[in-house]
């Protein structure tokens, strides 16, 4: 029997003890007609050399393609140390921390984790996790009209800069609370929140502004025009931050006169696997004041009977299994197991090591950016600076030009088609620290081989847009 | 907050590790003068500084990141860092050494028995974390083309087909990223059933006071109002309250079945029948899925929707608080709000069913599609066990709960339904020892702490007083079991002879019972030097 270690003498002498005859009379209680029959839609089991085998062939049929994707989910590189640590058995299969004195491993890490976060984004203050970068801006969003004491809305400026499937997360969770998401527009040339854009809503009263920089596009924002505006404004500013970006980039906590006041986004760019979407992690950090208004665990350091220093879960007032249906958040379990590998992570890159790993990120893109854009048929959409991924518009129908691509086993980037339709045929790029010189040749070469092929008589088939 | 008087932020100073106490202040600096002469060791005399605390200036671990500054001059300078942020800078043995010796202060699966109650800590297969981080998987980009994720896609499929068969439900979707998230999906798709039906007067959960935290936090998210219901004696719903409570606004009721007092709700049909004439749903909370894996289905009771915590039933890991799975299963009627991405399957080939053939959605929860790692290691766990093995895990789950139940009564500890069966656990309620000795649970998990086993549930279900909830699990050996009871009965002569040896409890952890309330009244939630 996998996994269950009795063997019939030691069911005979259990079953002795309880005082019935066979497990069957254990179950005595659940009304006859409700037992179930044979499960029929699960397979015989498979003993672990059989298993292994499935799932590397399937692993296998997958093909490891050379990613120039990124979109929310960045292939890094992760230092080996990383996963060997974090799939120790003590922290791989320790419980949440309730128990302090026996999980002050899982505790500690967290406060270091908790640091770290607050360096990165210039905040005060961090809690331990949330589901991933998308529920967090969602969190973030119900955080914001509960701390915001000046303002009685309930509305939310969310530029369409911001990730799409984050603004559909947030619609999600928030739309039975009666929170208005009010979409912005962005510049059509810059690609970039314009000023302008804010205009409508001088004056009015409104909860929070989010502002993702480098936004979805790569393009980076006027941070601190518009954290000014909004805290002219009296609404909060919720940054939404690439976690790796935050090593070269001025940090939310630093944007405009006085910071944003929330900073949320996706950790997995610090040392979690693309892994097919998650598990990640959502990190959150705020400014001290609006500590007791944020969802999910925070760990504080304090002291044992005889004044040794210790951590604990801490302000547990806020959460679900004490305060239950006046709790800031239902949100229970957090995303423990990636904050341990994000700071071991962070622990061997340092600051230096991270902000490396961003800058190289950006030198690869401006070449891919550069190698792509050599061909006549492909363009950059935005004039804007960006960092780490880029728009650009290819002139033939984007179908056409990434399916010989993936036959190639290449990534070609995201499509913006279905987002941004108003963008023609553009593609989001993005080149990490991984990808070498050979690589983006590799990927230039191909496409300029499907372009030629595309186009027989040369390029463009169409105008290319204004 | 005015933005003048707020100081700008500075990053965090390092100072040399002798320095440290002398040094080593909290964020919020009143009354943390106390931690300067705080011993800078364990019980154990193991050190327990702080990663920041080996920092020394200009170290790094330089195998791990791009040997040259890459030429980023085309950023404009108005928007770059002007400060480092204040990060560690240590060798790959000072981290390796660090976190290692950290992960020893945890309890945990792999090295001791954890009968947490309602969390089953089941062992957690290597194979499954093993084949899960295959580098095919785990070089996956959640957009990758379905061309170029048939393997990936094909587990997804299966996982949801068994997960279906399991719970007898119509649908799955596997996106939930935990528990929490599972129930705010079932509870969001209830409102939409009826918004879609304009049935708009709904405007009340109903949620037995023996149910976890989430439930009522999560109504409260999906707009609802909370009814609480509450328990009889035997530990079952208590049906002249529900009888007086369902109504034209009952929008549906949320119930754990086994509840979470170790019992099975025996009038499950009735309770279904009930509300489903007033027009309501009923939410299945399966957090205490292990007790009936094989055995019933919570689709054969009534329920229309239903979410499974897969760290829980299918072994997947807790990792010190998450990542979870809480993939949610529906009935036909709910089908239609379930939400997105779900894989799909045409005979030939694995796909994503998206808004397209789903409009009536409640939308998307995370930026992808959930935990899919998680899901992966709670696949190949399922491919493990296989039917037979499936039908197993609530009978021995059962046996061990019932036999620990039987040697605790014998040994003369006082269970809280002694004419209940156990299910995959049991409550102990120690009120006769807090009454006569002054021991209360908390002091027992405590002390069981220096007997090296984790701590049971404690002071939860809210209902019954000084309570431990015990859930030892299948994949516990009788041996583990027996020892565990030996130790309590060992407690609790120490509690009738040498109070004091549980009050002061633990005494062999790294650290003694912690200052909670000064943690949360002198807020020390980040370093700094």
């Amino acid at each position: 029997m996998p996994f269950i270690p009795h063997s019939e003498t030691d069911i005979r002498e259990m079953l002795a003890a309880i005082g019935v005859d066979n497990i069957d009379a254990l179950f005595d209680e659940i009304p006859a007609n409700l037992r179930m029959d044979k499960l029929t839609g699960v397979p015989e089991g498979l003993i672990e050399q059989d298993i292994a085998r499935l799932m590397m062939e399937r692993a296998e049929a997958d093909g490891r393609p050379l990613c120039f994707m990124g979109a929310g989910s960045y292939d890094h590189h992760i230092p080996a140390a990383v996963w060997e640590l974090t799939t120790r058995g003590e922290f791989y299969s320790a419980y949440t921390p309730y128990q302090a004195e026996a999980s002050q491993g899982t505790l500690q890490l967290i406060y270091e984790f908790q640091t770290m976060m607050t360096q990165l984004t210039g905040l005060d203050v961090s809690n331990a996790s949330l589901y991933d970068g998308a529920s967090g801006l969602a969190e973030a969003i119900l955080m914001a009209v509960r701390a915001n004491r000046k303002s009685k809305s309930r509305r939310i400026l969310v530029p369409t800069t911001v990730h799409p499937d984050y603004r559909r997360t947030s619609h999600t969770i928030v739309h039975n609370q009666n929170i208005e998401l009010i979409e912005v527009p962005y510049s059509p040339e810059g690609g970039h929140t314009l000023a302008e854009s804010l205009q409508p809503y001088e004056g009015e009263d409104i909860a929070a502004l989010v502002i993702q920089h480098p936004n979805f596009f790569g393009i980076l924002e006027d941070v601190d025009l518009l954290t000014d505006w909004a805290h002219r404004q009296g609404a909060l500013v919720i940054a939404v931050a690439n976690p790796v970006s935050m090593a070269l980039l001025k940090p939310p906590g630093a944007w405009g006169e006085s910071g944003a006041d929330i900073a949320c986004g996706e950790g997995q760019p610090l040392g979690v696997p693309m892994m097919g979407g998650g598990p990640y992690f959502g990190f959150m950090c705020c400014k001290k004041d609006y500590v007791r208004q944020m969802p999910g665990r925070i760990v504080g350091r304090t002291i044992d009977r005889d004044e040794r220093v210790g951590y604990t879960l801490t302000l547990q007032a806020r959460e679900q299994h004490i305060r239950r249906s006046k709790a800031t958040s239902n949100i229970c379990t957090n995303q423990g197991l990636l904050v341990t590998a994000a700071t071991i992570h962070m622990a061997l890159l340092g600051a230096e090591g991270l902000k490396r790993v961003a800058q190289a990120c950006h030198a690869n893109t401006r070449k891919l950016v550069a190698a792509l854009t050599a061909s006549e048929c492909v363009e950059a959409v935005f004039n804007r600076p960006y960092f780490h991924e880029a728009a650009l518009r290819i002139s033939l129908p984007l179908e056409n030009v990434m399916r010989p691509l993936h036959a190639h086993n290449i990534l070609p980037g995201y499509a913006l088609t279905k987002d941004y339709p108003e963008l023609g045929d553009a593609l989001l790029v993005c080149a990490t620290e991984l990808r070498s010189d050979a690589d983006i040749e590799t990927y230039a070469g191909h496409l300029g081989r499907v372009i030629e092929k595309q186009t027989a008589a040369g390029c463009p088939v169409k105008p290319k847009m204004a | 907050m005015n933005p003048t008087t707020r100081p700008r932020w500075q990053p965090c100073k390092y100072i040399h590790p002798q320095e440290r106490f002398a040094t080593a202040n909290g964020f919020f600096t009143a009354g943390v003068s106390r931690l300067r002469s705080a011993p800078a060791e364990d019980i154990d005399g193991k050190t327990n500084m702080l990663i920041f605390e080996h920092s020394h200036t200009g170290r790094r671990a330089l195998a791990q990141s791009p040997q040259l500054n890459a030429d980023v001059s085309d950023i404009p300078v108005d928007f770059l860092r002007t400060e480092a942020p204040g990060m560690p800078e240590v060798s790959e043995l000072q981290v390796v050494r660090h976190y290692t010796r950290l992960s020893q202060k945890n309890f945990s699966i792999d090295t001791q028995f954890y009968p947490l109650g309602s969390c089953t800590m089941k062992y957690n297969p290597r194979a499954c974390n093993t084949l899960a981080m295959l580098p095919g998987f785990l070089a996956r980009h959640p957009h990758a083309p379905v061309s170029m994720g048939q393997g990936f896609l094909a587990c997804m499929y299966e996982l949801q087909e068994m997960l279906k068969d399991v719970t007898g439900m119509k649908a799955v979707t596997l996106t939930p990223a935990a528990g929490a998230q599972g129930e705010f999906t079932g509870v969001a798709m209830i409102r939409a059933y009826h918004d879609a039906n304009g049935d708009t007067v709904r405007n009340e959960i109903l949620v037995p006071d023996a149910a976890h935290g989430t439930n009522p936090a999560t109504a409260v998210m999906c707009g609802y109002k909370v009814h609480e219901i509450p328990t009889d004696r035997q530990g079952d719903v208590d049906m002249e309250a529900l009888r007086a409570a369902v109504g034209p606004q009952t929008a549906g009721i949320m119930l754990t079945n086994p509840s979470t007092l170790g019992v099975f709700e025996r009038r499950i049909k009735e309770i279904a029948d009930l509300i489903h004439e007033a027009g309501g749903l009923l939410y299945y909370d399966g957090a205490n899925l292990n007790a009936i894996l094989g055995k019933v289905r919570p689709g054969d009771m009534g329920f229309d929707v239903i979410h499974m915590n897969l760290h829980k039933t299918f072994s997947t890991p807790h990792g010190g608080g998450g990542p979870g799975a809480g993939p949610v299963g529906v009935s036909k009627r709910l089908e239609p709000f379930i939400p997105l991405p779900v894989v799909g399957h045409d005979g030939d080939e694995y796909y994503w069913i998206t808004e397209d053939v789903r409009p009536q959605s409640i939308g998307r929860l995370s930026a992808f599609m959930g935990n899919a790692g998680v899901l992966m290691r709670a696949y190949i766990y399922a491919r493990m066990l296989g039917r037979e093995g499936m039908h197993r895990v609530a009978d021995f789950a059962t046996l061990n709960a019932n036999y620990l139940m039987a040697r605790l009564t014998e040994a003369g500890f006082q269970v809280a339904y002694p004419g209940r069966r156990a299910t995959h656990e049991f409550i102990v309620t120690l009120k006769r020892q807090q009454k006569e000795l002054g021991i209360t649970a908390m002091d027992f998990a405590k002390r069981l702490l220096d007997y090296n086993f984790h701590a049971p549930t404690t002071y939860f279900p809210l209902l019954v007083p000084e309570c431990l909830l015990i859930e030892p699990t299948e994949t516990e050996t009788r041996e583990e079991l027996d020892a565990f009871v030996e130790a309590m009965i060992k407690i609790q002569q120490e509690a009738e002879n040498s109070p004091e040896l549980l009050k002061e409890a633990p005494h062999t952890q790294p650290v003694r019972r912690l200052d909670e309330v000064r943690a949360a009244k002198q807020l020390d939630l980040v370093w700094s030097a």
